[in-house]
């Protein structure tokens, strides 16, 4: 059934733990992966008496990555508590910020769908909120348990503006606010470990429409995939729905991917009413306008900013920028390594080939990688300058990415420096005519078609270290 | 034999540091004292729990440290109560509830480490309303206290066990805690001082939350010097509840000559050092004198319907005020009778965000439940609230919906800073304190007042203090027949050290009056 008639509507929440070693409100170590609450104290399991103090990092990471995205950072935003029981929420309260956020107005650019323009989408503001903690349904049989390691790990959540009219395009708003936050290093973004997740808010309407559709809320997606998959299971659900005169109803979804489909969430969400008011407990958040623009001003360089600069600094194209800087450690390896070889092609070549296949196959992360770059430039120089052949430097980078050691020291032993002099390469080449006379007379009566041959002889002769220049030269002269 | 609380705060632990009496003996007496009076269930029921074998094994400690050069603090050996709504270690912290019967908090509230840091002992956690909502004591859900001036009688509340126990000479010292009138309006019933610090001035870290921003440790005391010393020691900066001040704490102590104590605290002892430098103010002129003060008399609090006997002791104390040289001014406070509908929308709104953690999940009551999840939180909340709790819990969560939001809760915040603005603006006028009644009665009979509104009623004098977030405290000017009356004295924001030094004058003035 074709839905053409509609257009997809689509905003999204995206919750970010930040990258602190405590949590927002206490002391307690935020770090995951430790046994069930281990990570706990009188502040983080709601023990009568106990109050929350402001983590500062934590305000430092979500004002960089407001600023990152284009938000203006307010001077003054307040606490709020957002009321609801469950029970991996201590508190009966979850402290977040609500109608004064930390930061409002942004908004990033992503890559357009094929042959497009890039596209704007607007982000409505990012706010500061603590995490709940874990209930687990499936380790003791008619028990829920509950983890409270994670419980006021501090988040921002990032709204944007329903401006994402496809599930690409949400697929890649999310890789592009991934990717600014990673070159913010304020956190993991990993889906897996839940330091990223994301909720998307989708409606439908004919095109031309001004007005918003009713919306429903997916939630439960473990990957960007998921969510593509999930909007495009949801626009089918919606477009069927009205196109056989029925009628969306504002609900929660949650995303069966193994099913390829959504179901209604169990709590009604629509019935919540979360009574937000300001947390009492906390003074609104001062932010110092001189401290924000320190802020801004020690920001890194972002990925949009750093696509641009690796095209006109090194002359790549568009495509290979786009590889290159998926992310922030890859980006500056590239530079690195270009800057000291003086050549950005080859550079990339590098890079995206030997590189790319090392990491791949060791599974190491690039910034723990062996062969550093000022060693890969050192290989590529080598091989600029004819010192020795590129089926050696393969030979060299893989013995580099094992052992750590420079490029001419691993050339030198190995013994793959190529060898130049006439003397040497004379005797190689008039060994070869000697051994193959046939080809010989038909290369020294003329057929020049044989001189690739016999240069092929002796690059195997000399083990691989002659170089092909000069050996095609001493043919051209003994044919005179 | 005179018991020891004959003995002031300050002498006591003087008579410590002195090493002329020893914190066992002091301790044992204050248990003595209890026994003789009778604190338990059956009779004045103020303790909900203490210890007498453990606070005797911690006083015998100090004991042994006496001979060594140690300091022992402020109030070394000075036996001190506290309220069930306050952590300490060892004894419960119940809140005079169901839900947290036997509860015992893993940590301390920081204004009780203070207390021992400087060498007291805590020897019992008092009975209180439930979750501090009450003006009685009645609403304990482990009894009603009674009032040692006349059994009869409510202690008032909701710390009605901390001021009882000082009434009835147990303890010289105890903490209760405020949130609408909750310390000055029991010490008013029970005849004893009470103190409101500013909001901020003491750090909340282990009061369990009622009304977050109206919540506030306070002292009673069995003169007002008892009162001034624990304040100087709880008060201050702390770095686990961020609405507390960073300004420093003056000295409130006034020696019998109307100056400053010097040196009340010990600046090597570590919970004294941040925040907490003393100031020196200029020492008053002369012997109990207030030349100079003008105290303000709004005409708010003696309405037409004022009880004229309260009325009658009020000008007895505004004639002694202005014999020792102060200014008595008529003011105004305009919004004053807004207080009392404000305050119950803000204390209930937030108090249903700070009950919810009481679910049955982590601590506490956990009722047995069949039918999942939401029937074991129902029936949790249901079987471990009481009647008033319930009422507020439910006005909060009503006043919070959405829709009501701005009709209630919002407008309240609104009525809340003219309220402020009220005391600001007669501060700021030149006035230095104010002077009224704490309560409109005196302490009523068990089981008198069952309308909750009228029992709402009891705070119409000291819920404005809360509001405004201004300190106020509450002394004895004399009795009705036999029954305490209390006038409190209103002092602009963390101007503590000009409410003292009004209840040292006036204390020092009435003398035996006070209570006759």
């Amino acid at each position: 059934m074709s839905h053409d008639r509609f257009e997809m509507v689509v905003g999204l929440e995206v919750h970010v733990q930040l990258k602190t070693r405590t949590k927002a409100f206490c002391g307690c170590s935020a770090d995951f992966g430790a046994p069930p609450n281990v990570n706990t104290c009188p502040v983080c399991l709601a023990l009568p008496g106990s109050l929350p103090v402001l983590n500062l990092h934590a305000v430092e990471l979500a004002t960089r990555a407001a600023l990152g995205l284009g938000c203006t950072v307010n001077p003054v935003s307040v606490f709020a508590r957002k009321n609801y029981f469950y029970p991996d929420l201590p508190k009966g309260y979850q402290i977040s910020q609500f109608d004064q956020p930390l930061a409002t107005g942004g908004s990033v650019t992503i890559a357009s769908a094929a042959g497009g323009a890039e596209e704007r989408v607007g982000i409505t503001r990012v706010h500061m909120e603590e995490d709940a903690g874990k209930s687990i349904h499936d380790r003791y049989p008619g028990s829920t348990a509950i983890d409270l390691n994670r419980s006021g790990v501090p988040l921002i959540e990032i709204v944007s503006e329903p401006d994402m009219r496809s599930a690409r395009a949400a697929g890649e708003y999310l890789r592009t606010v991934k990717q600014i936050l990673q070159y913010l290093d304020v956190s993991d973004v990993s889906m897996e470990e839940g330091s990223l997740r994301v909720d998307a808010n989708i409606s439908v309407r004919l095109h031309g429409e001004t007005q918003l559709g009713t919306k429903t809320e997916v939630k439960n997606m473990n990957s960007f995939y998921g969510v593509e998959r999930a909007l495009e299971s949801e626009f089918e659900r919606q477009c069927a729905l009205i196109g056989t005169g029925g009628k969306v109803e504002q609900q929660t979804l949650l995303w069966d991917g193994a099913r390829e489909t959504v179901r209604p969430s169990r709590t009604k969400e629509g019935s919540h009413d979360y009574r937000y008011f300001p947390e009492p407990d906390l003074r609104p958040l001062m932010l110092d306008k001189a401290w924000i623009e320190r802020m801004r001003h020690e920001l890194p360089e972002l990925p949009d900013a750093r696509r641009k600069r690796l095209g006109v600094d090194f002359g790549i194209a568009e495509t290979e920028v786009d590889q290159l800087t998926v992310s922030p450690a890859l980006a500056e390896y590239y530079e690195s390594v270009a800057r000291a070889a003086k050549d950005g092609k080859a550079a990339y070549n590098w890079v995206m080939g030997e590189v790319q296949a090392a990491l791949r196959s060791s599974g190491e992360d690039i910034r723990a990688f062996r062969v550093r770059p000022a060693d890969l430039a050192q290989l590529l120089n080598l091989l600029r300058d004819g010192a020795i052949s590129h089926t050696a430097a393969k030979r060299v980078f893989s013995r580099m990415a094992e052992t750590g050691k420079p490029a001419a020291q691993i050339a030198a032993e190995e013994g793959l420096l190529q060898v130049g002099d006439d003397a040497a390469l004379g005797v190689w080449v008039d060994e070869v005519l000697a051994e193959h006379p046939a080809e010989a007379s038909r290369f020294l009566g003329g057929e020049k078609k044989l001189q690739g041959v016999l240069v092929g002889f002796v690059m195997k002769k000399s083990g691989g270290r002659a170089d092909p220049k000069r050996v095609n030269q001493l043919l051209v002269s003994r044919a005179g | 034999m005179t018991a020891y609380t004959e003995l002031g705060a300050a002498a006591i632990a003087s008579g410590v540091r002195a090493r002329e009496a020893a914190p066992a003996e002091l301790v044992k007496a204050a248990f003595e004292r209890a026994r003789h009076i009778g604190v338990d269930k059956n009779a004045l029921n103020i303790f909900l729990s203490s210890d007498e074998k453990a606070s005797v094994e911690e006083a015998e400690e100090m004991n042994e440290r006496i001979d060594s050069a140690t300091d022992l603090g402020v109030l070394a050996g000075v036996p001190v109560a506290v309220k069930d709504n306050i952590a300490t270690l060892g004894l419960t912290t119940s809140c005079g509830s169901r839900i947290l019967e036997g509860y015992v908090s893993p940590y301390e509230a920081t204004a009780v480490r203070r207390l021992r840091a400087h060498g007291a002992f805590v020897i019992a956690k008092t009975n209180m309303d439930e979750f501090a909502m009450g003006s009685s004591t009645e609403n304990s859900a482990f009894g009603p206290a009674k009032n040692p001036v006349d059994v009869r009688c409510v202690p008032g509340g909701s710390s009605g066990g901390s001021a009882a126990a000082v009434a009835a000479g147990i303890v010289r010292i105890a903490l209760g805690s405020e949130t609408g009138g909750s310390v000055r309006q029991p010490a008013a019933f029970c005849g004893v001082v009470g103190v409101k610090p500013t909001y901020g001035r003491v750090s909340r870290f282990g009061l369990v939350a009622f009304a977050s921003s109206l919540d506030q440790i306070g002292v009673l005391g069995r003169t007002v010097d008892d009162a001034a010393l624990a304040l100087e020691v709880i008060a201050g900066f702390d770095e686990r509840d961020s609405t507390t001040a960073e300004a420093d704490v003056p000295l409130y102590r006034m020696s019998a000559l109307g100056r400053p104590v010097p040196q009340a605290l010990d600046p090597d002892m570590e919970a004294t050092r941040i925040g907490r430098t003393p100031v020196p103010l200029a020492p008053p002129p002369g012997p109990a004198t207030l030349e100079g003060i003008v105290i303000g008399k709004p005409r708010e609090y003696f309405p037409a319907d004022l009880d004229p006997a309260i009325r009658d002791l009020c000008e007895r104390s505004f004639d002694r005020l202005r014999a020792m040289g102060a200014v008595i001014r008529d003011v105004s406070l305009p919004r004053t009778a807004l207080a009392i509908p404000a305050y119950y929308i803000i204390a209930p709104a937030e108090a249903s965000s700070n009950l919810a953690r009481f679910d049955g999940v982590r601590y506490g009551l956990r009722a047995a439940a069949d039918r999942g999840l939401q029937d074991m939180y129902e029936q949790t909340r249901s079987r471990g609230f009481g009647p008033e709790v319930t009422r507020r819990v439910l006005l909060g969560t009503y006043v919070l919906s959405a829709g009501y939001y701005d009709a209630y809760y919002k407008k309240a915040q609104a009525v809340r800073t003219l309220i402020a603005a009220d005391f600001s603006d007669v501060f700021a006028s030149g006035v230095h304190a104010l002077f009224t009644p704490t309560a409109p009665t005196t302490a009523f009979r068990l089981g008198a007042v069952t309308d909750p509104y009228e029992m709402y009623l009891n705070d119409i004098f000291t819920a404005t203090a809360n509001l405004a977030g201004v300190p106020a405290m509450s002394i004895p000017i004399g009795r009705v027949h036999h029954l305490p009356v209390g006038g409190q004295v209103i002092a602009a924001h963390f101007d503590e050290y000009n409410m003292f030094r009004v209840a040292y004058a006036l204390e020092a003035s009435l003398g035996a009056e006070a209570h006759a």
